[in-house]
């Protein structure tokens, strides 16, 4: 297609964003202009320019996976102490329910000695750039306030997740894709499309879904019965009258209009040359575990790279399921076989390609899981467990983070008992990591100054490299 | 004043003329402390020296520091200024640590102020509007319209504007031709008295308000069910055509319920505050989601209404504005006194489908015995044979009445016949205990009669009202205590069902001591069911006797109405019927098909249920606590209910219920609500308020740009009546409205250029192209959009598109679901009806360029275009005006009919053209 020299302009020049949504000048609080997706400079010296959490939606077991408790295998059939429990309230199980021991043997790999139970081995690969903090810890026990919560910092909908307060700090470093991405690989999520809400920031820093079939984006290709020769002399006739129509009222809103119809023209290749496989060698497709063209968890790990390749921000990929409130050995297994190769394989690969330092890994869910059971005939479960919110593990990896092991609960898996990093703590650690005081990335709304962390948080040095 | 003051206030006159000598030459006016002075200090020092009261456990003061600076006081100035101009960082204000600078121009104009005898002044906004003199013959806006006007708009975009604007649909090309042919005042003022006259009118501007009200029909969160609500959106579109008046129309949706003999119309209304979420996800816990609601509702209030951010104060109080962390529970407990009942809505025709129902019935009843299968032989045989098995059971039961009744958080309720009846709030574990006085006979056996009322969820007998099958209950525990409690021998139901796994739901769970099962009913909802409860060893004569109910479990599931009742069988077992004939054969497995159709047409027909609001009885009030920190699990001292002192003069007795609150908020006495509402009226037409923050008019909120304009407006309305159509009249019939939008350098700021609305772009395009239905009202329709956008929710749910007029209904009525809005609303900016909005975005972006190019809807519409085109008689170009002018209104120069020309006529399709007419920036633009 054509592109008039006026819209090129606007679009190399005031315009410089990366998708999403361009700002309209005008219509903006907080001085955000058409120049609020140009990348800008960090508060402080960022560690990372780029972040892919693998959110694990549904609270993988800690118990499982992470934080081995012999001593509860002993207790097994007997409940805990009342002073242990307190006055925590739960989903399902009464709290005077018996204890479960762990299901899985479990390893020690690398020179970190990272602890792994038996359905993470494939991560052992990759022990020594884990930074396993295992003792993560949140205020709430339902999924979606949860969820919500680790995203944004508080349990209702309406406020800016992590995603685009990145963007609204940090800007885009992508002229072609959007610069915060969402994938979905499980089944649909507790927390809703609000997980990847702008919130009250301004709607251009919405979280763009990458989703499965046709169009990754939503009405990236062209319809059906639209040659492409009509596609393009559409996007140059459109472009030729918004001109004219420029030219007469002489509002550069028009003008953004224009360059939002030639990033769209770009958007209708650059997706499909995004997800476009062919290129990747057989070997970077084993690693990963994953076929070509089929939607799934370990492919999003794979486009993941590619985006980071191609200067995307930020990078969401929810895989739901986790939620083992029976079979808890079984449930664990199945997901497991779903998501830990491909995880060490996007390491590994980010490693390779001299993206790892810069880029910074997160996997882990939005709570943990009880270390008593949950066991309940007129529900038909056994030997799952319910929603923990006391204590849980969440991975980290590369982006300027320090391997090893970090934090320790008590014999019951129940309390932390050193080193407690609330979600508040973890996600100011994220935003020190991409270069941000998460005390002074704020938003003037309703009254007041809001930041992800509310009035809480802490960066845990311990965890910087 | 004390001598000290006295002379450090001399001091500091010198100080001050010391600093800045050259200032009194230059000033002209007084320092504005409400204009200029405020809008500093609360930027940079209320945090610290403002209003907050909060104090911590040991009643010490939580404000940072003790000297208040946001009202008079005795102040010592010359302090405050000396550390301000302070260098030291131990000693400058404000302290390095809050990156705080004030600007030299700010501190010149604290000074001058100073000088100028630091007076403060009350807040602009919690001052009453006052009218402006408005000389005869001019038009108030226009009068007090500070900027200077520029040129007015040709007839082709005013009649645009004006008609997308009023009635959010582009004109016809007739009338736009008539307006052209003769722009006159008069002819404009017939237009716009025909617009407010069109029933697509209230469709528009109810969207706006929905956007206040949150309204979905969703509920929420992880689960999302649907949730039938859209009679409350039908009410806000019928109220706006009929301009109903606007205290009127908040006090209907506030408390119409307590309107004395509310009409069906007032007590729909109540659903403004039912558009709250709710949770329906496993295992929550109740009441921690209705404290949440409760907060929302607060906030939506102080937004929609007051034009302030409330929010803040449910943590502790205001750092800004002077509503305390009392003030915040004060306005709570204003709205904490309800009930959330389902309401059905009256529906006359219903009543004469029932009596042919009923009659129906009747006739196939008498049919019955003829149904009766030969082959299973006589049918008196099989009835006595039955009868046989049932006689046992027919033994009389003797209604129990509690001598007390009492559950841990509902309330019960005696009512006629031993009948108990629960209210109030329930939660996951609920327990009854209930003492009898003692018997004159043994009591071998107990019966729990479920009862089914039209005041439970879904006619009941249960109240589960979230994540269970509505209307069902969950008894998990069914005891009996003498001095120990005692054990069973059998029991028995009429009715029982298991939802969720697979497990026992009969009335045996009841009394198994495993608190995870339980009685429940699932599929039997609406319908009276029955227990029995066989003894090991009775009650004997003379014992007093106490029953403890157990109810709930991963969700709350209590049972909403029953009775008691005793029995001196000891094998008796549970039935409802009389042993009749008609009994028997109702019963009879042979014969279920025709049982099933004569209960079908026995079932009583309901109008359409919707959310409403009810009062809770004065002797069950909720009471309302002071929530520490604004946290659910910290509830603290009771609260009454009560308005914030700035608001509200004292002396004065409160509002002391809700029906009092809603008619203070539009009473004279408050000088906010008319301004917050005008303000939001405005910016509608303008794109921006006069108060540039629609949602916060407190001292961190921008200030009006035009006071006296704003205020007259304000006053305005009321004198008119609160009449939200003459407003609109007065604003568009101003010269203010009518500028032009295009931009010239060099003369006075022009009419802001819009984009449209998300769903004004979709009904603009649908009526363009000849599609749209005019059809209003009603369960809520599903358009074409992209496969896979709803699938991301919970539950991988599917979209399907709905088929002939209900696919092109106006946008109002396009179906809300809250976890996955249609796909093309929230591409344009339109919210998920999460929270309350007083102003939507509008970005400008390629996934919009995306949308209107690629999305199926826009295609579709594109391609009815284009066959519309074809089969209009003309040439070429002639039906390329016709789209054109369909769809923008002014016909197109001729630069633009040659380029689609050309387009036509190297593609020739007009889907093709029309597609290209749809994406254009002035398409989605109001100029």
């Amino acid at each position: 297609m054509t592109t008039s020299p006026l819209s090129r302009r606007y679009f190399l020049g005031e315009c410089g964003i990366g998708l999403g949504k361009i700002a309209a000048a005008s219509l903006l609080t907080n001085n955000l202009t058409a120049r609020s997706h140009e990348p800008k400079a960090p508060q402080i010296k960022p560690r990372a320019k780029a972040v892919i959490h693998l959110f694990m939606a549904g609270a993988p077991s800690q118990l499982e996976l992470f934080d081995p408790k012999p001593h509860l295998t002993k207790l097994e059939g007997s409940s805990l102490p009342k002073s242990i429990i307190g006055d925590q309230r739960y989903a399902f199980i009464q709290p005077d329910a018996a204890v479960l021991g762990p299901q899985f043997e479990f390893s020690q790999y690398g020179e970190t000695r990272a602890t792994l139970g038996s359905p993470l081995a494939p991560l052992g690969a990759v022990a020594d750039d884990l930074c396993i903090v295992k003792s993560c810890t949140t205020d709430q026990f339902n999924h979606a306030p949860a969820q919500l919560f680790l995203n944004s910092g508080f349990s209702q909908p309406g406020r800016p997740c992590l995603g685009s307060w990145t963007l609204y700090g940090l800007g885009s470093e992508s002229n072609n894709l959007p610069a915060f991405v969402v994938m979905s690989t499980g089944g649909g999520l507790s927390g809703g499309s609000a997980l990847w809400s702008s919130g009250f920031l301004p709607t251009t820093y919405t979280g763009v879904q990458f989703r499965k079939g046709k169009d990754p984006i939503l009405n990236v290709g062209t319809p059906e019965g639209f040659s492409p020769e009509v596609q393009s002399d559409t996007f140059d006739l459109v472009n030729k009258l918004n001109a004219q129509r420029l030219a007469t009222i002489n509002d550069e809103e028009i003008a953004t209009r224009m360059a939002s119809y030639e990033m769209a023209a770009r958007l209708q290749s650059s997706a499909p040359e995004l997800m476009e496989l062919k290129t990747e060698s057989d070997e970077t497709i084993n690693l990963y575990g994953c076929d070509r063209d089929k939607h799934s968890f370990a492919r999003a790990c794979l486009l993941a790279r590619r985006m980071v390749q191609r200067g995307v921000r930020f990078i969401n990929i929810y895989h739901s399921g986790w939620d083992a409130h029976t079979n808890v050995k079984g449930s664990t297994e199945g997901k497991c076989a779903q998501t830990a190769q491909a995880t060490a394989a996007l390491i590994q690969d980010l490693k390779r390609h001299g993206l790892l330092d810069e880029t910074l890994v997160v996997w882990g869910g939005e709570f943990g899981r009880t270390p008593m059971v949950e066991t309940n005939s007129s529900l038909g479960r056994k030997a799952g467990r319910d929603h923990h919110p006391q204590a849980f593990t969440t991975l980290m990896a590369g982006g300027g983070t320090k391997p090893g092991t970090y934090g320790e609960t008590d014999d019951f898996g129940f309390h932390i008992t050193k080193d407690k990093v609330h979600v508040h703590d973890l996600q100011a650690t994220i935003l020190h990591l991409l270069g941000f005081d998460h005390e002074r990335l704020t938003f003037h709304h309703a009254g007041r100054d809001f930041r992800l962390t509310d009035v809480h948080g802490h960066v845990v040095h311990d965890l910087l490299a | 004043m004390s001598f000290s003051l006295r002379l450090k206030k001399l001091l500091l006159v010198s100080l001050i003329s010391g600093a800045t000598g050259s200032l009194s030459a230059e000033k002209t006016e007084k320092v504005s402390f409400s204009k200029q002075i405020r809008p500093i200090l609360s930027a940079n020092c209320f945090k610290c020296h403002g209003p907050d009261d909060a104090k911590d456990e040991k009643g010490k003061s939580l404000r940072k520091a003790g000297l208040r600076l946001d009202i008079a006081g005795d102040q010592d100035w010359e302090e405050a200024i000396t550390r301000i101009i302070s260098t030291d960082p131990d000693n400058i204000m404000p302290p390095p640590e809050t990156n705080k600078i004030l600007k030299p121009s700010e501190i010149d104009l604290i000074k001058r102020w100073i000088k100028e005898g630091a007076h403060f002044e009350k807040h602009w906004a919690f001052v009453h509007p006052k009218k402006s003199p408005v000389p005869a013959d001019t038009h108030p806006v226009d009068h007090l319209y500070k900027t200077p006007l520029a040129e007015k708009s040709d007839p082709y975009t005013l009649i645009r504007r004006v008609h997308l604007d009023l009635i959010g649909l582009p004109p016809s090309i007739e009338v736009a031709d008539t307006f052209a042919a003769g722009p006159t005042p008069e002819a404009f003022a017939q237009i716009v008295d025909n617009l407010l006259k069109s029933p697509r009118y209230g469709e528009r501007w109810a969207r706006r308000w929905l956007d206040l009200a949150r309204y979905a029909d969703t509920n929420g969160y992880e689960k999302d069910r649907d949730r039938t609500i859209w009679p409350y959106r039908d009410y806000v579109i019928r109220s706006l055509n009929a301009d109903k008046p606007f205290d009127q129309f908040t006090i209907e949706q506030l408390a119409g319920d307590m309107l004395p003999n509310a009409t069906s119309e007032q007590i729909i209304a109540t659903g403004f505050h039912r558009n709250t979420m709710l949770n329906e996800e496993g295992g929550i816990d109740p009441l921690e989601f209705r404290y949440h609601a409760m907060v929302d509702r607060v906030a939506t209030t102080g937004t929609t209404w007051l034009g302030l951010t409330t929010g803040c104060a449910q943590c502790h109080t205001h750092k800004y504005d002077p509503i305390t962390h009392h003030d915040y529970f004060g306005l709570m407990a204003y709205f904490d006194n309800t009930l959330e009942p389902d309401y059905h809505i009256p529906d006359l025709t219903l009543s004469e489908r029932q009596k042919l129902n009923l009659a129906q019935a009747k006739k196939l009843l008498a049919e019955l015995p003829s149904k009766w299968p030969a082959e299973k032989g006589e049918l008196d045989t099989s009835y006595q044979t039955w009868l046989t098995t049932q006689t046992p059971h027919f033994a009389p039961w003797q209604t129990l009445v509690p001598s007390r009744a009492e559950a841990n958080i509902p309330y019960l309720t005696l009512e006629e016949d031993g009948i108990i009846f629960t209210a109030g709030d329930i939660s996951k574990h609920d327990v009854f205990t209930l003492d009898f006085p003692a018997s004159t006979q043994p009591i071998h056996s107990l019966r729990v009669e479920a009862l089914p009322d039209e005041r439970l969820p879904a006619g009941g007998p249960g109240m589960t009202y979230y994540e269970g099958r509505k209307g069902d209950f969950f008894l998990s525990e069914f005891q009996i205590t003498t001095d120990k409690p005692s054990t069973f021998s059998g029991s028995s139901e009429t009715a029982s069902g298991a939802q969720f796994g697979s497990g026992k739901a009969d009335a045996s769970t009841a009394i198994d001591g495993d608190i995870q099962s339980g009685w429940s009913l699932k599929g039997h909802i609406g319908q009276r069911a029955i227990a029995v409860f066989n003894l090991s060893n009775p009650i004997p004569p003379g014992t007093t006797f106490q029953i403890t109910m157990h109810f709930g479990r991963h969700f709350a599931s209590t049972l909403g109405k029953f009775r008691l009742s005793s029995s001196p069988e000891s094998k008796i077992q549970a039935i409802d019927h009389q042993g009749t004939l008609e009994d028997f054969l109702l019963q009879a497995p042979e014969l279920k098909s025709h049982a099933d159709k004569i209960r079908a047409l026995q079932k009583t027909l309901k109008g359409s249920p919707t959310l409403v609001m009810q009062e809770r009885p004065k002797e069950h009030t909720r009471p309302t606590h002071l929530h520490h920190r604004g946290e659910y699990t910290q509830p603290k001292e009771l609260i009454k209910p009560r308005l914030p002192n700035a608001l509200y003069p004292s002396g004065k007795p409160l509002p002391k219920d809700r029906l009092e609150f809603a008619r203070w908020l539009v009473s004279v006495e408050n000088p906010l609500t008319a301004r917050v509402v005008v303000n939001r009226h405005w910016a509608a037409f303008f794109g921006e308020g006069i108060v540039p923050s629609l949602d916060d008019f407190g001292m961190q909120g921008q200030l009006p740009t035009q006071p006296e304009l704003l205020d007259h407006l304000a006053v305005t309305i009321i004198e008119n009546g609160w009449s939200l159509k003459k407003l609109h009249r007065l604003i568009v019939t101003s010269k203010a409205y009518q500028q032009t939008s295009v931009i010239q350098s060099g003369t006075p700021k022009q009419f802001t250029r819009q984009r449209l609305e998300a769903e004004i772009i979709r009904d603009s395009a649908l009526h363009s192209s000849g599609l749209l239905s005019e059809k209003m009202f009603g369960s809520p329709v599903r358009p074409l959009q992209p496969e896979g956008v709803t699938e991301v929710a919970y539950g991988n749910p599917k979209w399907k598109p709905s088929a002939g007029a209900d696919r092109f209904r106006r946008s109002i009525y396009t179906y809300q679901k809250r976890t996955a809005p249609f796909a093309m609303f929230t591409t344009f900016d339109a919210g998920s009806g999460e929270a309350c909005i007083a102003k939507r975005d509008r970005s400008n972006t390629p996934l919009q360029a995306l949308t209107l190019m690629n999305d199926p809807m826009f295609i579709e519409i594109a391609q009815s275009f284009g066959e519309l085109l074809k089969e209009t008689e003309g040439t070429t170009e002639e039906k390329i005006i016709k789209a054109f002018r369909r769809l923008l209104t002014r016909p197109p120069t001729p630069d633009e009919l040659r380029l689609f020309s050309d387009f036509h006529t190297q593609h020739n399709s007009w889907p093709s053209l029309t597609r290209a007419l749809l994406s254009l920036d002035e398409s989605v633009t109001k100029n």
